[in-house]
């Protein structure tokens, strides 16, 4: 009796989990049946007939591949500047002793623990005040601003559990300093600072609410797609959508098998 | 350190490991680029914004720095059904993915086995697939007369939602129940990865000794599990409830004029009516107010190892 409860409740959290994974992922599965729709009127939230037009044409719609490399690239750039900044706040923050310690480590948490929205109408208070031009740079400059705190918090994490012996070891094998940093400590810092730039980069291609204030005419993916939430969603977006979410699933599942493989390789 | 006792230290040191003042500047050479760059985005921005929310003027003539503090009690009397929604709102999401992602961490962390980091991928691939496109897909699955509707109408749930006043009749889309659904969906992967990090970290031999204990699995739960998993709770909560607080994305989509957030506000009057001065009062106030609720929030959860 009592094992059948026992039984009962353990697969009740495996069917509450699996309910949970299903609200997640029921989105992504309408945003993939509905790229195979053939809308008729200017939006595509009712399933017409099937149709393949979209697919074969995914940049048949005005200004949206644009939108997609611009995109692309303010991601590109928002990765590699916040990666670089925030991997050597990182490193000064776990590996050094030095006055304000506390003060940036605050500093760094703040924009983590503020609504987006506030950050967002602030730099446009900057930039109105100053008198900037809204556009491309505006963004770069807000999305680096936004990715930092969490390239910090990915690459602090990884160095904090880092055996500093190791190091030590490189040292006392006559290692200079720049050699025992490129060979040992870079390495072993790999897997956070390149979370730390995955998450900055799926951050930056995604965000909407800082963007949609500092962006001006320039138009991003989200910018585009916020657009044809009023004026009429083509079918296309949903295909890159459905791309989106494939390509992402396949470069994770890359990534963990090369960190796998790794493991089994060099046992600890 | 004073200029009498300074030669004999640096003279028991062996010279190569004295501590120069270049290798004692490289932290902060390491900190200076990244620092400056929040200091002049994000602090200074920030300050911009602070003089802008007492300055008085129009678009036409230019806004001066006035120090019009009244501007704040007006934009708080004016919007404070807005503001009180948000929390509410926002409360009710953190609420929901706390429940929601509770069994689905746990089952990842624990009985997921080899499927582990499929469960994982399906939780973060979301994060990469644009949120504005699924949070349209809502707009789809929630359509009045559409088949989810028709179940809930059916099982009574919308009586239930009605007479709380989460939802109108027997439609969802445009009404506060759709606005905290597309919340919780949005933000539950950030839910989602702090627990089950923090349930990882648990050693499953101390859920055996409970068990050897005599404890029932609940008891289990509510002892040793639910406890260790508290830093996880705090910063799941954290990360759901204040981009939750600021989100106008999800009132805009998928609610109606009664359903307006706060954020909504915010962005109408800073890019619509370009009244500039109450829309900087209304970020600061937001700030201020989720600021006090985390503060408040982090010291009474007493884990201030979080950051």
């Amino acid at each position: 009796m009592s094992t059948l409860f026992t039984r009962l409740r353990r697969d009740l959290v495996v069917i509450a989990g699996l309910g949970t994974l299903a609200y997640l992922i029921l989105p992504n599965i309408v945003v993939t049946v509905f790229s195979f729709n053939n809308p008729t009127g200017r939006f595509n939230y009712a399933w017409q007939e099937f149709s393949l037009d979209a697919w074969k044409d995914p940049c048949g719609v005005a200004d949206m591949c644009g939108s997609l490399s611009l995109s692309l690239q303010i991601a590109v750039w928002a990765t590699l500047g916040a990666t670089v900044l925030g991997t050597a706040i990182a490193f000064a923050l776990v590996r050094y002793r030095f006055r304000a310690r506390g003060a940036v480590n605050s500093l760094i948490f703040l924009p983590m623990a503020m609504p987006e929205i506030v950050m967002a109408a602030s730099l446009l208070a900057l930039f109105l005040n100053m008198g900037i031009q809204l556009g491309f740079w505006t963004i770069l400059i807000a999305h680096i601003m936004f990715c930092l705190s969490f390239v910090v918090a990915a690459v602090k994490a990884r160095v904090l559990s880092m055996d500093p012996r190791l190091e030590e070891a490189a040292r006392d094998l006559y290692a200079g300093p720049v050699q025992t940093f490129v060979r040992v400590t870079l390495p072993i810092a790999a897997p956070g600072i390149a979370a730390g730039a995955l998450l900055s980069f799926a951050l930056s291609f995604d965000d909407f609410i800082i963007t949609n204030f500092n962006s001006g005419n320039t138009v991003t993916f989200p910018m585009f797609v916020w657009g044809s939430a009023q004026r009429g969603t083509p079918v296309q977006i949903n295909v890159i959508g459905t791309a989106m979410f494939v390509i992402a699933v396949l470069v994770v599942l890359a990534g963990m098998t090369i960190g796998n493989r790794r493991k089994k390789a060099q046992p600890k | 350190m004073t200029a009498t006792e300074a030669p004999p230290r640096a003279a028991a040191e062996p010279p190569v490991h004295k501590p120069s003042v270049r290798k004692r500047l490289i932290p902060y050479w390491l900190l200076l680029p990244g620092i400056l760059w929040l200091l002049v985005f994000f602090v200074l921005p920030m300050v911009y914004q602070a003089s802008t929310s007492v300055q008085t003027g129009s678009l036409e003539e230019g806004f001066k720095v006035t120090w019009h503090f009244q501007t704040y009690w007006d934009a708080f009397t004016q919007y404070y059904p807005q503001f009180l929604r948000s929390l509410l709102y926002a409360g009710t999401a953190t609420a929901l993915c706390l429940l929601l992602g509770y069994p689905l961490a746990y089952l990842i962390a624990f009985r997921a086995g080899r499927w582990r980091n499929l469960l994982l991928i399906l939780v973060i691939a979301p994060f990469f697939t644009s949120f504005l496109i699924r949070t349209l897909a809502w707009k789809t699955i929630l359509a009045d007369g559409g088949p989810v509707v028709g179940v809930l109408n059916k099982i009574g749930f919308l009586d239930v939602t009605s007479w709380l006043g989460m939802t109108e009749g027997d439609r969802v889309l445009a009404t506060p129940l759709a606005v905290v659904c597309g919340l919780t969906y949005n933000f539950l992967p950030f839910m989602i990865l702090p627990l089950y990090t923090s349930l990882e970290r648990i050693d499953t031999r101390l859920h055996e000794a409970a068990g050897d204990l005599y404890a029932r699995p609940f008891t289990t739960f509510r002892k040793v599990t639910f406890p260790l998993s508290m830093p996880g709770v705090v910063s799941g909560t954290l990360l759901t409830f204040i981009p939750a607080s600021g989100d106008y994305v999800n009132a805009e989509l998928l609610g109606s004029t009664d359903t307006r957030m706060i954020g909504n506000v915010i962005q109408s009057q800073y890019l619509r009516i370009l009244d500039y001065p109450t829309a900087a009062a209304l970020s600061f106030i937001l700030m201020a107010i989720v600021l006090v609720m985390v503060t408040v929030y982090i010291r009474r959860a007493g884990t201030e190892d979080l950051v």
